[in-house]
Formats: C-alpha cells, structure tokens, sequence
C-alpha cells in the first residue's frame, strides 16, 4: 500500500504543518552524479522503513475504523441518508449544533483574550514576572481537566465556595445557581483552553522585532498607541493560530461539557456520548462525528486560505 | 532594551493568574473537610479523603494501571514518532508536509470522534482476541497511542529543526550508513528533545479521559476514569484529596525543573 494514496486520504491539506525540513534540501540526495544512482534507491526502502510504521499503524488503527464509523453514520438503523436528514432538520440536533457554534465562539474569543493578557507578561516580563506566568499557565495545563472541573464545582455549586462566602456576608439568602448552565461550562472550557492559546500567542510575541516598537517610541507614540497599532497588528497571525486551535479544541471537548453543564447544555460532542452510551442511538451518534470531521475539515481549509499569506511571510 | 509591560499589562495578567489558579486552589480546603459529600470548611480538620485514597484499593489499582498504560503507550509512540520524523529529516520524502499533516490526525480531529473511532476500533478486535479488545489495558494501551503520537511527532520534528544539517552531510561525505547517522549523529543531538516527548506523552496518556471512556466499562479503570464516576456521578470529596496530590506533585516537578534550569544557565 502506497502511504502517498493514505496521505491524500487525509482531508485537509496542512499547510500549517509545512516544517522546517521543507526548507532545505540535501544536495547529494537529489543532484549526486548519475553513480550514485543505485544507493538513492536503496535509501527509498530505508526510508520507507523510518517512515512506513507510524503510517501503517494510524492507517489501520484510526483511518480504517473511522470509515467503519462513517459506515455505521449511512447502515444503522437502516441503510439511507436518514440520519444525515435528521441533522439537518430535528430540532433537538439542530438546537445542540447552534449551541454548539455558540459557546466555542464565546469560549474561543474569552480564551485568547486572557491568553493574549497572560502571553504578554510571560514574554515581556521581569524574570520574576516571566516565571511566575510560567508557573500560572503550565501548571493548569499539566493537571488533569477532571480536577479543574472539580474545582470548578467546588467553587461554584450550591454548597460551595463563592455561596457559601456569599451567604456568610448576608449577600444573598438563598445560594445562586452557577453551576449546571451554559455560564459555568463556558468558565471551564475557557479555563481548561486558556493555556493552549497562550503558547502560539507567546511565539508570536516572541518574534516582534523590539527594533519597531522602539521606533514607535522614538517617532513619539504613547505606549498605548505602540501596543496598539503596532505590537497587536505584528502578533494578528499568532491571534489568528491561536483562534482556530481554541476553537477546532472546543467543538470536539465533551468532558468538561458533561460535569459542569450537569446534561443540561449539551454540545455536539458530548450528544455523541449520550447517544452511544446513554440512549444508544449509534446511527446518530456516528452521523454527528462525520459532521464534526468535516466542520473541521472546513474551518481548517478556509483558514489556511486566509492565513496563507501571513503564513508564508512569515516563513521568510 | 525591551519595555516592560506597565500597570494596566500587569493588571490583566493577575485577573488571568487569579482565574487560572482559582479552581486549583479550591480543592485544597474541600479535600480537609470531615463530611462525607462536598461541603464548606467548617473548621473541623480531617484527613478522612486521604485515608480514602489509602484504604479503598481501587485508587491504588488505578493508579498502578495508569502508570503501566503510561509507560507502554509513552514509549511505544516515541519510538514510532522517532522513527517517522528522522525518516522524514532524513530523506525528505515528496510530500513530506502531508504525511506530517497525516499523523497529526488524531490531534485535528474531534475528540469525541477519535474516541468513537477507536471504539469502534476495540470492539470489532474484541471479536477476533480477549486480550487487546474493549476494555482490556493493552486495548486501552492502543487508543492512547493513537491519540498521543501527534505530539510526540511535533516535538521530536521541532528539536530535528535545531539540529546544523551540515554535520549530518558530513557524517554521509565520511560514508557513514543510515543507520550510523541516525544514532552517532543525529540522536546525540536532538536527545533532550525526544526525552521531552516521551515525557509529555506519557502525562498526556496519564490524564487521558475522553477516549478511555469510551473505550473501558469495567475492568480498565484507570486514574482519570476513576475520578469520573467520582466527579460525574456524585461529587465525592475524596476526587478533591486525590487533586490536591496531583496538583502537589505537578508544582512540585515544575518548581524543580525551574530551579535546575537557573543552574544550568548560570
């Protein structure tokens, strides 16, 4: 099996992921004189070696089981499209889909606004300032999502920290309800993807030539304007990275759906879940993946299209 | 001479840092409290979630299982990243961009819809062998593989990008073979950056929930499986003492790594 004809099978062209070893070339592999003609083919089969187990293994753990989903998505409970039918026309489906779009969109623009507040210190900081924003951001994305959204529930449920302190103070007699709703899945998803925005923005914000904003400076900017018309639009490509890992992260997250929106607000994710194991409707169950496969395959498209040229500048 | 972030920076990236912390920091009170459901701090003191941990054995099992699956899954997709991204280094196959992009997959794609798929995976190998099927570790060993290699892949594909080409031309100028490159050469070189792989895959499979979940019911329970039914089902306050381990060693092992790197640089 040619693990080209497997790589196009991959949905989207990653663009994104054009590494460093694209950038140089051996000459010897490519120009030797025509008596090196027998070693290149040779080094066709080792490579092959280096490269085919990984390919070989995802192609028959992951791509082959995935048609077999897509299958399920097409045969259960009887063959025909009816499931796809129903995504697009059961209102339940429908109303999980649209909040879905909802909450990664409020939960994308929350997190990689704190993560750009974080990212800034972390990298423009004292050496102070640098390592103990260190210490905020990797700490929380080292721990488990499980124990954030714990502790989550400890803060906010009827019996915890904020209602308790608040019915202390004589705020408020009986305890709010924090917990179970869109706005403490919200909180927790924004807590458990802040840390991964900080990291693109971060090196974003590593790479702006200090150079630019001194001549901002110098030129007689205040700082507020050099940040603004300057260091902002120069870190717009990492916001943009930022964005879409956020967002393509939140649209498959189920876990931290389930415990703090207590199967109140479900998302598209976790409709998966309780289709499968819940309420066991696998058809549907299995449709929905397919459609998130290809949401994703979309945003990714389109946003490399219109990150391309940013991109590819930066390259250079 | 880099401006430093001023007040208004400054006071962001607290509201941030208070934001990040703040969950954390709410399981250390919970996991002291004497009651046998999530309640506030009275005052009483008790290490009666701790005992828990200690006297029920299914915490220690499962954390003996998530260690054994860590290790297995960790070093497996090390070496099976290792091997992809030193082939594509090496020999810069054609598209070498979208064989990248290829086993970056599992990290793209949904997470609910890789756990489908390696269910869907599991169970038909269930019908074929007892011991690597659903709900099985070897099984649970496969999936995490899966879902952890991409990261694996990134890191090791970074650390080859730091390492000088030339020396590598040279080691083939001399008629050295592949296989003397890979491990006179290249290895030496990018060390640190595997062990970084091994490393964060293995702590990738050690929190590992969403896939597990869907591919374990009742034998492979590990640690984050565990903790599910403790924070899904009903709040119990043992999850907050079993956090606040985890959050210790976590400080702990970050805390240490900052301090051996101060002495390294200086």
């Amino acid at each position: 099996m040619s693990e080209r004809r497997l790589a196009a099978a991959a949905s989207f062209p990653p663009e994104g992921e054009r590494a460093p070893h694209a950038a140089s070339v051996a000459p010897e592999e490519r120009t030797g004189p025509s008596g090196r003609m027998r070693p290149r083919r040779a080094s066709k089969w080792i490579a092959l070696g280096f490269i085919a187990p990984l390919l070989a293994f995802l192609a028959l753990v992951y791509v082959m089981p995935f048609l077999g989903v897509a299958e399920w998505s097409v045969t259960l409970p009887k063959p025909g499209v009816g499931q796809y039918e129903r995504l697009a026309s059961d209102p339940l489906v429908l109303s999980v889909f649209v909040r879905t779009f909802r909450i990664c969109a409020i939960v994308t623009a929350t997190s990689v606004a704190a993560a750009y507040a974080i990212a800034y210190v972390w990298v423009r900081g004292t050496r102070l300032q640098r390592r103990l924003t260190e210490l905020c951001i990797l700490i929380p994305f080292l721990i488990s999502i499980l124990t954030r959204a714990f502790g989550w529930l400890a803060l906010l449920s009827n019996r915890g920290l904020v209602n308790s302190w608040l019915q202390a103070s004589g705020l408020i007699d009986s305890p709010l309800q924090l917990t179970y709703n869109e706005f403490s899945v919200i909180l927790g998803m924004t807590h458990a993807l802040t840390p991964f925005a900080a990291f693109p923005l971060a090196s974003a914000m590593r790479s702006v030539d200090e150079r630019v904003l001194l001549a901002a400076r110098g030129l007689g900017a205040s700082r507020l304007r050099v940040f603004w018309s300057v260091f902002l639009p120069m870190t717009a490509s990492g916001v943009i990275g930022a964005a879409l890992i956020v967002f393509v992260f939140t649209l498959g997250f189920f876990v931290t759906p389930a415990i703090l929106g207590g199967g109140r607000s479900i998302m598209a994710a976790e409709l998966v879940y309780l289709r499968m194991f819940q309420s066991p409707d696998w058809g549907l169950g299995a449709a929905v993946s397919v459609a998130l496969v290809l949401i994703v395959a979309l945003l990714m498209a389109a946003l490399f299209r219109l990150a391309r040229p940013a991109l590819l500048r930066g390259a250079r | 001479m880099i401006q430093r972030p001023g007040p208004i920076a400054l006071g962001f990236a607290v509201l941030v840092a208070a934001f990040l912390l703040a969950p954390l920091l709410a399981v250390v009170p919970i996991s002291f409290t004497p009651a046998r459901f999530l309640t506030m701090p009275t005052g009483a003191l008790s290490l009666i979630h701790y005992r828990e941990l200690i006297d029920n054995p299914d915490w220690g099992q499962s954390v003996l299982l998530s260690l054994r699956i860590g290790l297995v899954s960790s070093v497996t997709a090390t070496a099976l990243a290792l091997a992809f991204a030193l082939g594509v280094w090496m020999f810069q196959p054609p598209f070498a961009a979208l064989l990248v992009g290829f086993v970056m997959l599992p990290m793209i794609v949904p997470p609910v819809v890789s756990a489908m798929v390696l269910y869907f995976f599991l169970t038909s190998l269930s019908q074929v062998s007892e011991t690597v099927g659903y709900d099985t570790w070897l099984g649970v060993t496969l999936a995490h593989v899966v879902m952890i290699v991409p990261c694996a892949v990134v890191l090791i594909l970074v650390a080859l990008a730091q390492v000088d080409r030339r020396i590598d031309l040279a080691a083939q100028g001399l008629g050295a073979t592949p296989l003397q490159r890979v491990f006179m050469v290249i290895l030496p070189n990018i060390r640190f950056g595997v062990l970084t792989a091994a490393l964060m895959a293995f702590i990738l499979s050690w929190e590992e929930i969403g896939v597990t979940l869907f591919v374990t019911s009742v034998n492979a329970i590990t640690l984050p499986r565990m903790m599910w039914m403790g924070v899904h089902d009903n709040i119990d306050p043992a999850i907050a003492a079993i956090s606040v381990v985890l959050i210790a060693v976590t400080t702990v092992a970050l805390l240490g790594r900052m301090i051996f790197q101060r002495e390294e640089h200086a």
